[in-house]
């Protein structure tokens, strides 16, 4: 893949793009609406939700304020095991674990379980530069490994692009890198899934090293858990020797027993089933099935930044289910490569600040602003991380992190409202001048809103506002003018 | 019980209609609320787009004229859930340990129809409305302060009216604050699909509870010439059309 | 300073000012009252997902089993405690072999009704874990003894130590538009016989 994020513009720019591909905008209302009404009903199902979704996060909680006991008790579990720990602080040193095994076992290719981890580390890449080349298994990594393109959803990476799309992408591409598509490939989601797992079985057959990632790690017990629909998991998990699996250091829970609660949460709330179809549990090696050497990366890269954060420290619990994507009016209508980013959506506007800090990059500092604070993402969100409140937070810490240095035309005009907003009297004398500007508009207006009053067109300096909005006309007179003149209405009351 | 009137900045300058209404719904009600001048604006704005230390001396501001109250009565969904979940954040910032206890201890902001329903125990206001109304729920009030149905059996009671179920109701409409500038195209995108889903209910009257959003969403339709009115759900529970 | 000290050290500084008193976990869920027709409500739920689902007595197993795997190139388990004519026993076929056959034949240590969820833990009977994967029939024989009402009793009964499988219904896939596809890599027909 040498399609990448980096470089990409502040959101409101690639938001305008995104928002002028009709194609897109119409595949995603289709997909994001069909997912939505899965989840409600599969979520209706269970009485004591609710109490599940607080059970989540107390888990979360209790394990990220002691993280490193946890992960101290991880590493001796899975050693006991007999699989192999490593640690990494940031991406580059997880991905020279994963090349270093490769080359310790001479292979030249790997087969990979859909992972977001090694997205966000950009481990395909790395591993190329080492003449590895690493194969995307799920179907829509596949799409988007094929069509040399960028994942725009977490759980389905290729939700930006249709039937026929797909159908293009396959028959122009497979050809390439392994089985072709078959020649009389139709659009049909059955006919395009068939010629995946044709092109996909000889690579699992003659694979010798999987990577993956982790959707949980116990403590207690050293178990991985990964969770997933197509088999393509299980065929990396279990036929070649040798598995490396790069876990963010978020990933623990304390027991196995906990477990109970996140089986019930994440399938629901990803796919809006009742449970996923394969879930795949694994201690270390067992003697004689499947991998003889397991390797376990655990990995920090700016989540223990994440976690000095008072406030955003919530958005560790995060089991990536994607149902913030798919309730948000923003992301529905600009799609995921709009945040310029491997997590996009909700979670993304607050995890890539959180891992990656403010104040450096413009387009890092442009995501918490990526949202109109509607609280949808909180309502939906399996392990209830209030992220509206995490992103007005961020802003705070954007705005700081640029208080030095000469003030932004936005950080005046803040200033100009907050002095005239911090007191009646103040407020009181602005809202003559706007008196003003209604009598004048009373006058000279031609347009009137359904109601009566006057209106407001289009207007120079409220580009931003006025392209598609007209805006009322000022009234001539406040309501404390009003109330002044008046007394609260008694003596118009009695005239 | 003493209840104090925060009209809000926005309803203030732009919408005093509304703040009339309430007055009048309220008296109607037996309640004769007052309005301490010293009010300007809770300080969401500033909130919201980050600017903390700017948003001290505008809720201080709040704090000190809402203080003698026992309750505070506000035709906004968005602001009610600034005063209960964002006055305490800026107090906290401002490292004034006297501002932290003045937070805590303000007396409970109440939006309209929690004020109508939870305190005073009313769902018929003795309103009539003889129009066909849709009615969309505005996020703050629903997801922030969980008004619920309130609103809702609030238009049920009124007489004459006739409310038309909203499509996507419950998605939000794009306003945002200041959302609707930095990220305009998208908070057009959005309010354009609210705009089509008022239009698709052909009510003539579409009703909410925060003038922030109906200024979004009025404006698309008045743009779109769409003919549709809006109203702020206190003007149409003050309403007394055809009344005897 | 090794990566480890590097992450272990983060992690505490991180911590260091917060507040690490314990959040209490509410666990009302894991007593829940199980739904009346435990065995029922699996068969049910497994069929939702579009499995195949047959209800029999102890003495019919064998044969049912037999029919549904007739005239195919069948692999089983050791340890199988239902006899099916002509099948291979695996002993170690590597997975090119395994992707020449048609079949595989199994038990499971226990179902989940609310989830429709079959959960294999690989030991004898059930096979190591590539068994149940490659050929694309899965005839899976669960006793409606070890049927669970939810996902909490059954997280309670097994042992984390052995690899485990949950299978929930044919592998599937919803990347195509959202819209879902019985059949991908692993098996496309699940044949779930729920015995006694
Ligand atoms: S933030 Fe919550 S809703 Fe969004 S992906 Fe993570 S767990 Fe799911």
């Amino acid at each position: 893949m040498t399609a990448t994020f980096v470089g990409m513009p502040p959101f409101p720019e690639a938001a305008r793009a995104a928002l002028a591909d009709t194609q897109l905008r119409s595949n995603l209302a289709h997909a994001t609406a069909t997912i939505r009404a899965k989840r409600a009903a599969v979520v209706a199902e269970v009485d004591d939700w609710e109490e599940l979704r607080l059970a989540g996060a107390a888990i979360k909680d209790n394990t990220l304020l002691h993280l490193d006991e946890h992960l101290v008790a991880l590493e001796a579990a899975l050693t006991a095991r007999g699989a192999t720990v490593h640690w990494a602080t940031d991406a580059a040193e997880a991905c020279a674990v994963v090349a270093r095994v490769a080359r310790d076992h001479g292979v030249d290719e790997v087969v990979k379980v859909k992972s977001m981890v090694t997205q966000e580390i950009g481990l395909n890449e790395a591993l190329a530069a080492e003449g590895v080349l690493a194969w995307e298994t799920d179907l829509a990594e596949l799409i988007v490994q094929l069509g040399d393109d960028l994942p725009s959803h977490i759980l389905v990476p290729a939700i930006h692009r249709n039937r026929a799309e797909i159908r293009e992408i396959f028959e122009r591409r497979m050809k390439d890198v392994g089985r072709p598509a078959p020649d009389d490939l139709v659009d049909d989601p059955a006919r395009l899934a068939e010629a995946a797992r044709l092109h996909l079985r000889e690579k699992f057959l003659r694979a010798r090293m999987a990577v993956s990632g982790a959707n949980f790690a116990v403590a207690e017990t050293g178990t991985l858990v990964v969770v997933e629909s197509e088999g393509n998991g299980r065929m990396c998990l279990t036929l070649p020797d040798v598995l490396v699996s790069v876990v963010g250091i978020e990933k623990v829970v304390p027991t196995w027993q906990d477990l109970d609660v996140f089986l019930q949460l994440l399938p629901r709330s990803s796919t809006g089933e009742r449970m996923n179809p394969y879930t795949s549990t694994w201690t270390g090696v067992t003697p004689g099935d499947g991998p003889q050497e397991v390797h376990v990366v655990l990995l920090d890269n700016g989540r223990t930044r994440a976690l000095a954060d008072e406030v955003g420290r919530q958005a560790l619990r995060c089991i990536r289910c994607s149902a913030c994507l798919n309730v948000c009016p923003v992301y529905e209508r600009t799609g995921g490569h709009a945040y310029g980013s491997v997590y996009p959506g909700p979670i993304g506007a607050i995890l890539n600040p959180l891992l990656r800090g403010v104040g450096t990059d413009e387009q890092v500092d442009s995501l918490p602003y990526a949202s109109s604070l509607c609280g949808a993402c909180f309502e939906a969100c399996p392990v209830r991380i209030d992220i509206p409140s995490v992103l007005v937070d961020l802003r705070a810490q954007v705005v700081d992190a640029h208080r030095a240095g000469a003030p932004k035309p936005e950080a005046l005009a803040m200033r100009a409202a907050a002095w005239s907003l911090g007191s009646g009297a103040r407020l009181g004398r602005l809202e003559r001048l706007s008196g003003v500007v209604g009598r004048v508009a009373g006058r000279l207006g031609r347009r009137t809103l359904p109601g009566g009053r006057r209106a407001l067109g289009r207007l120079p300096g409220l580009g931003g506002w006025s392209g598609a909005r007209d805006l009322p006309a000022p009234p001539v007179e406040s309501f404390r003018a009003w109330w002044r003149r008046t007394d609260g209405g008694r003596t118009e009351e009695r005239a | 019980m003493r209840v104090a009137l925060s009209v809000t900045c926005v309803n203030d300058a732009m919408f005093p209609d509304t703040g009339k209404a309430v007055v009048t719904l309220l008296r109607r009600l037996g309640v004769d609320v007052a309005f301490p001048a010293g009010q300007a604006c809770c300080g969401q704005p500033m909130v919201n787009t980050g600017y903390l230390d700017e948003a001290v001396p505008v809720v201080r501001n709040y704090l000190e004229t809402f203080a003698g109250y026992d309750a505070v009565v506000t035709p906004s969904g968005s602001c009610a859930g600034s005063a209960r979940h964002q006055h305490d954040i800026v107090a906290r910032r401002s490292g004034d340990p006297a501002l932290v206890e003045a937070a805590a201890g303000a007396p409970p902001t109440y939006e309209l129809s929690e004020f109508l329903v939870d305190v005073l125990g009313v769902v018929d206001v003795g309103a009539s409305f003889p129009h066909s109304v849709t009615y969309h729920p505005t996020c703050h009030s629903l997801r922030m302060l969980g008004v619920d149905d309130r609103p809702r059996r609030l238009l049920e009671a009124v007489r004459g009216l006739r409310l038309v179920d909203l499509p996507s109701a419950e998605e939000c409409c794009g306003f945002g604050g200041t959302f609707a500038l930095k990220n305009a195209d998208t908070s057009i995108a959005m309010g354009a699909d609210k705009a089509r889903h008022v239009r698709e209910t052909a009510a003539e009257v579409l009703v909410a509870g925060d003038n922030s959003c109906l200024l979004h969403i009025g404006g698309m339709l008045s743009r779109q010439r769409a003919g549709v009115r809006v109203m702020h759900l206190a003007e149409v529970l003050a309403a007394q059309e055809g009344a005897a | 300073m090794s990566a480890r000290d590097d992450v272990l050290g983060s992690v505490r500084r991180a911590l260091a000012a917060a507040d690490r008193s314990p959040v209490p976990v509410p666990d009302g869920h894991r007593s829940r009252p199980g739904p009346a027709d435990v065995v029922g409500l699996f068969a049910e739920r497994v069929a939702d997902y579009r499995a195949v689902v047959e209800r029999c007595s102890a003495d019919e197993a064998a044969g049912r089993v037999a029919a549904v795997v007739e005239g195919l190139r069948v692999v089983v388990p050791p340890g199988l405690p239902w006899p099916v004519p002509g099948a291979v026993v695996d002993d170690g076929l590597t997975a090119a072999e395994l992707d020449g056959l048609d079949a595989v034949v199994t038990g499971a240590t226990l179902g989940i009704a609310e989830t429709g969820t079959i959960v294999l833990t690989h030991g004898p009977g059930q096979g190591r874990r590539a068994l149940t994967l490659v050929p694309d029939l899965h005839v899976c024989v669960v006793r409606a003894g070890d049927v669970v009402g939810d996902v909490s009793s059954a997280v309670r009964l097994l042992d984390p130590v052995l690899p485990q499988t949950w299978i929930s219904g044919p592998s599937a896939t919803s990347d195509i538009e959202l819209s879902r596809v019985e059949g991908v890599h692993g098996p496309r027909t699940l044949h779930v016989i729920v015995v006694g």
